[in-house]
């Protein structure tokens, strides 16, 4: 039965085909308009590190006050005194400091001239939190870290420029001049967005490219390596910067702090533990205010920094209202074309079709034309998620793309649209009185 | 005569709107919802091409910049050595106008150190007046194509040199006019001594304007100072160069062949070391571009769509009415009376749905305005919105009118 109605549907729709042609040519471009946009607002809002999004948590401590915070928010980095102090404590069974930077990096190879290249400066549980997959060798341990060893772990790309892709785990490379033993080579990692350091790598560069470089954070400090993104009181240098020790206590935010919590037992603990930390502070004298502490997780984070780009949350917004126009259109488009009907209607139901059939044969007709108008939002996603190639910045729309399941979306979105803007025209078509239509007018 | 015989028409068009009120209603809110949502898109391109077109008051379309990274372990006097052999090399580049180096420049974007804090008296409690600044030599006004409306330009032995660390104050900088009035609304600026975070600085120079590095409108827009020095930020510098033509292609390749013969000091990237300020202001505004070119073709998919559906349900109605028509007509009525008729009906469902639509217009607004730091829209803005979807309301039941005049009176006797 459905296939007769599918095929009676294609017939009427030979019959009126500007009408029919309208309606699917609105559907097209809704439905793309609307996919286009969720493709780019997926690839920006997507979750970087799925797994684990949900047990990472970013400690905030306010260490600057109301005249200089976030209205009211505190900075998304640490103060370095801070970030020790989380340090010492262990109240977490995992936590990272890193911070990004760059540094001079110099190979033994001669004929490799000197880069300048970005990467972080990170504690030793980095790699095992952020779930970073290695291609050879590892990380460092903590005892590296106390001991401020000269070991750095590098990327894949970098270790093809130096090391033509070979295994370098053990040779040197020279970063600022000092001589670091590689004790890692990355597999490509390229989270998106780059979250872990977005606060001291600035949060409007949240779709570069991860770094190519990781040392240990006491070694970075030891030489007096700057975060690329600083945050200093007022920045009218009224911490005193002039001596790197006096800035390294100086209330400058500048490192990126990362917590591991298992359960929400942990979580509370750990917020109740910033809470006394920040009210210490306060009765030595150190902060004027009360105690204005976060800790969100990196599922809470994302959307709360906003760094997805306006851009495609508000035409995610637009193109969303454009639908909705759409099919105020489409219910006024269907309902004509099955008023139209009303003779044939009339005819089917003096013949004994009930009601429900008259339902079953127009609501097919409906997803009938929302298919075909799924189909032309296809052909026009494509060309819009290809188009958008020109639109957007090229770190953002190299990430958007169309995959199966955009697709098998889009047609469903618009076979939906199509039936649910047909329920009322429906209704109506059903409420036609066979004696009144067969009565020769 | 016409148009009072179209009002006449009122009452029937509005009894015979009654018979259709779900269509009707559906129109209404179609023209609603497109006005809503079209006067907001369009508004929200209106506040992006803004930032597009913002100037930064330098010859743009003659600068090109370098960033010039410093390799490791030189001091500050081998710095500033650097610095003066490369601008002496730059000036000599054949294609060269002038250049000088800074620690930004227009279109950068945010930085730590590029704002500074200005005070009328040395122990001000009210708050300082923030500005931003650029390293500057005497070199500068020529460099950027700004121009001085008063006062003096800086003398080579006035140039000092400072690291981020060392304090910075000189005995004389530049203002743009802006700031001037800002700190001296009468007039008097040039010559009055201001207060630097560091110490006093008396103003030698006003200039007509120049941006600061900031490449968003902000409180600080046009605040910008002069300060003479070369900054010796040990990690880098910025190389600003105007070049005599437009096509600087050769001349930037000439500039980084003459730079390499001290290749030994410096790193530059090769792929984002140089660019011009053209290609600066492609990429400072392509998140606005895009964002104003993606809402102008929705809008205009919106605009279309909504004349379509009114196409579609006037061409319903037309058909459905034909007898009608057939007898109005047998009875007297021209062609213009069946022409004005539904003139007139679009006329008053388009008035309808702009009422409403405005209403939405204004709701969708204030709360675009908490979440996206919007402006209030104008009230020209849906106003104009309101003129387009008449005026699109008319054309879309042109053709549908036209065929429904053309319906013969004799359709009024004919059985079908």
């Amino acid at each position: 039965m459905g296939g007769y109605y599918v095929v009676l549907a294609l017939r009427s729709s030979a019959r009126s085909k500007a009408l029919t042609a309208l309606v699917i040519v609105l559907l097209g471009f809704g439905v793309a308009a609307c996919m286009v946009s969720y493709a780019v607002f997926r690839a920006t809002t997507s979750d970087p590190l799925p797994a684990k999004s949900s047990h990472l948590y970013i400690p905030q401590i306010d260490n600057v006050g109301a005249a200089y915070n976030d209205q009211g928010e505190p900075i998304e980095t640490l103060s370095y005194i801070d970030a020790m102090a989380l340090w010492r404590a262990r109240k977490a069974s995992r936590l990272t400091l890193l911070y990004a930077t760059t540094w001079q990096v110099e190979s033994g190879n001669p004929l490799i001239p000197a880069m300048s290249l970005g990467g972080d400066a990170v504690t030793a549980d980095f790699f095992s939190m952020f779930d970073v997959p290695f291609r050879f060798g590892g990380g460092w341990t903590a005892d590296d870290d106390a001991q401020r060893a000269t070991v750095a772990v590098i990327s894949r790309h970098l270790n093809e420029t130096l090391f033509a892709g070979q295994n370098s785990v053990g040779r040197e490379i020279r970063l600022d001049g000092q001589l670091f033993r590689i004790g890692g080579v990355l597999e490509d990692w390229n989270p998106r967005p780059r979250f872990f350091d977005a606060g001291s790598h600035g949060t409007v560069y949240a779709f570069d490219d991860a770094g190519d470089i990781y040392i240990p954070f006491t070694r970075a400090t030891d030489m007096k390596k700057d975060s690329t993104f600083v945050y200093c009181p007022t920045a009218s240098r009224q911490s005193d910067t002039s001596h790197w020790d006096a800035y390294l206590h100086s209330e400058c935010d500048r490192i990126d702090a990362w917590v591991e919590l298992a359960t929400p037992v942990d979580v509370d603990r750990y917020r109740e533990y910033l809470r006394n930390y920040a009210g210490e502070q306060q009765s030595l004298g150190r902060f004027s205010w009360a105690p204005n502490i976060r800790l969100r997780s990196l599922t809470d984070w994302l959307p709360y920094w906003q760094i997805s780009p306006s851009t495609s949350t508000l035409s995610m917004l637009v193109s969303a209202s454009f639908l909705l126009i759409v099919l105020v259109n489409v219910v006024g488009l269907m309902l004509a074309r099955f008023m139209r009907r009303a003779p044939e209607i009339g005819i089917r139901r003096a013949l004994g079709a009930s009601r429900s059939a008259i339902y079953r044969q127009f609501l097919t007709e409906a997803a009938t034309m929302g298919f075909v108008g799924g189909l032309l939002g296809v052909a026009l996603t494509l060309l819009g998620v290809w188009g958008a190639g020109g639109l957007f910045e090229p770190n953002i729309a190299r990430l958007v793309h169309a995959d199966t399941s955009l697709i098998a979306l889009t047609v469903l979105l618009a076979m939906t649209a199509t039936v649910v803007s047909a329920l009322y025209p429906t209704w109506r078509a059903s409420q036609t009185q066979p004696a009144w239509q067969i009565k020769i007018n | 005569m016409a148009l009072s015989r179209t009002f006449m028409q009122l009452r029937p068009i509005v009894a015979a709107l009654g018979r259709h009120k779900v269509a009707t209603l559906l129109i209404v809110l179609q023209v609603a919802l497109t006005l809503a949502v079209a006067s907001n898109a369009l508004f929200i391109v209106a506040t992006r091409i803004v930032h597009l077109s913002r100037p930064t008051g330098t010859d743009e379309a003659h600068i090109f910049v370098i960033r010039n990274g410093w390799k490791m372990g030189q001091n500050a006097a081998q710095i500033d050595a650097n610095i003066r052999a490369d601008l002496d090399t730059l000036r000599h580049v054949a294609g060269v106008r002038d250049a000088f180096s800074s620690q930004g420049f227009p279109l950068a974007g945010y930085n730590a150190n590029i704002i500074t804090r200005l005070k009328l008296e040395p122990d001000q409690k009210t708050r300082a007046q923030l500005a931003t600044f650029f390293a500057s030599d005497e070199h500068t006004i020529d460099t950027l194509g700004i121009s001085l409306v008063a006062g003096r330009n800086f003398r080579p032995d006035e140039i000092t040199a400072i690291g981020p660390n060392d304090k910075m104050s000189p005995p004389g900088i530049i203002v743009t006019r802006s700031l001037a009035d800002k700190l001296f609304p009468d007039g008097s600026a040039l010559g009055k001594t201001i207060y630097l975070p560091d110490g006093p600085a008396a103003i030698i120079g006003i200039l007509a304007s120049l941006q600061g590095p900031l490449k968003h409108s902000s409180p600080l827009d046009g605040y910008t100072v002069l300060v003479p020095t070369h900054y010796l930020d040990p990690a880098g510098a910025v190389y600003l160069v105007r070049t005599d033509s437009t096509t600087m292609k050769p001349v930037i390749a000439a500039t980084l062949k003459a730079l390499q013969e001290r290749s030994g000091v410096r790193i530059i990237d090769p792929k984002e070391g140089v660019f011009t300020m053209a290609q600066e202001r492609e990429r400072a505004y392509a998140d606005d571009r895009s964002l104003a070119v993606l809402m102008s073709i929705l809008s205009g998919l919106l605009l279309l769509a909504t004349a379509g559906g009114i196409v579609g349900l006037s061409s319903f109605w037309v058909s459905q009415r034909r007898r009608q028509i057939g007898i109005r007509r047998s009875l007297g009525a021209t062609t213009g009376d069946i022409l004005g008729y539904f003139h007139t009906e679009n006329l008053l469902i388009v008035s309808g749905g702009i009422v409403l639509g405005a209403l939405l217009a204004f709701f969708a607004n204030l709360s675009l305005m908490h979440v996206y730091e919007l402006p209030r829209m104008p009230l020209y803005v849906p106003l104009l919105g309101a003129l387009l979807l008449w005026l699109l309301g008319q054309l879309a039941v042109w053709g549908p009118a036209r065929y429904a005049a053309k319906v013969p009176p004799v359709v009024a006797i004919r059985t079908e």
